[in-house]
């Protein structure tokens, strides 16, 4: 890690605390929910520590529900953890387009840390930022405050055992939504194909949760994948020059 | 109880193992034009993805949900910060969960 100079730190603040700014509404967002996962946890069968080391270890939302839910229910681990790779297969996308903007010269360790951290809010957050190169501390920063909210909220949870009052809990359901918006909005007002691939994914994903239960069992992991490489795919081929992103 | 443990083992590596590959070995790969654009298009694909249908169960009514939503855009419209975004989309819904709960 190269190290800006005194006065260049004094001036601004470093990457790292940038990365922390950055991270605020995901921290935000994630509070409420992993609030209940700790309430969950704690009034199903499974062992405290359990779900702590799930919130510091699989750092997963949506599958560490799935997952207590099929615990308790008995279903077999092998089932859980294949639903779980499912579920999370999408973040092998994410971390793929990541991959790109993080600097050459950041060492394979670094990347194998800040991509512990990668989760469809972190993802959404670092990919959407303006400049081409993402600084690993930047990165960093952005990690850690949504995996201490997250991990504080799990506690929060389990230890207190009440959440928040009902009316703020629902109404804080809106919250990462309301990031996610605050995201792309930016880039559809600058690039006209990504309006187009946009409305295509929602047009595909709609199918997915509309339309295609009526005929078979489908995940929801697979049909983020599905729609995301899709939608992308049909994006590359329509509209192949990048030229709209260097305004 | 050790195969809790197990689980909750298997469950981070079959997570952390698809994030973190590409992440560590997709850097030096040379990539062809088409497929570095394919990369460009996730972030927004994802995120299309993200938003919707998922926001409409994401609060108690789907009424309350599309003034949250419609909050949002308008807010990030207007350049808001985003954490200005997020409160603002909170407070709407607060709102329309009690409207609604005074009219039903």
């Amino acid at each position: 890690m190269t190290t800006p100079s005194i006065e260049h730190q004094l001036a601004k603040p470093s990457h790292f605390q940038l990365g922390l700014k950055a991270g605020i509404p995901v921290a935000i967002g994630y509070m409420p929910i992993a609030m209940t996962f700790g309430l969950l946890a704690k009034t199903s069968d499974i062992p405290i520590s359990v779900a702590i080391m799930m919130s510091l270890l699989v750092y997963a939302g949506a599958s560490q529900f799935i997952g207590i839910n099929l615990m308790a229910a008995g279903v077999a681990n092998w089932e859980i953890i294949i639903t779980t790779f499912i579920l999370n297969l999408r973040h092998f996308f994410m971390t793929a387009s990541l991959s790109q903007r993080i600097p050459a010269r950041v060492s394979k360790k670094w990347s194998a840390l800040l991509s512990f951290g990668v989760t469809d809010e972190t993802f959404s957050v670092a990919s959407t930022q303006g400049s081409r190169e993402l600084h690993p501390s930047f990165v960093l920063g952005l990690n850690a405050i949504a995996f201490a909210a997250w991990n504080i909220g799990s506690w929060i949870g389990i230890f207190l055992s009440s959440g928040l009052p009902e009316s703020v809990q629902s109404s804080m359901g809106i919250a990462l939504y309301a990031m996610f918006i605050g995201l792309i909005i930016p880039s559809l007002k600058k690039s006209r194909p990504v309006i187009w691939i946009c409305l295509l994914a929602i047009g595909i994903h709609s199918v997915f949760y509309w339309i295609i239960p009526k005929y078979i069992n489908m995940s929801a992991g697979w049909s983020i994948i599905i729609t995301t490489i899709l939608a992308s795919a049909i994006g590359a081929l329509l509209f192949p020059n990048g030229g709209d992103t260097n305004e | 109880m050790n195969n809790l443990w197990l689980l909750v083992i298997g469950m981070a590596l079959v997570t952390y193992i698809p994030r973190m590959i590409p992440m560590v070995f997709l850097k030096d790969i040379k990539l062809t034009p088409r497929l570095k654009r394919f990369l460009e298009f996730i972030p927004y694909t994802v995120l299309a993805c993200l938003i919707f249908p998922g926001i409409l169960t994401s609060v108690g009514s789907m009424f309350s949900a599309i003034i949250g939503g419609a909050a949002a855009v308008l807010l990030a419209l207007r350049g808001c910060n985003l954490v200005l975004i997020v409160l603002g989309a909170i407070l709407s819904v607060y709102v329309a969960e009690q409207v609604l709960r005074i009219i039903a």
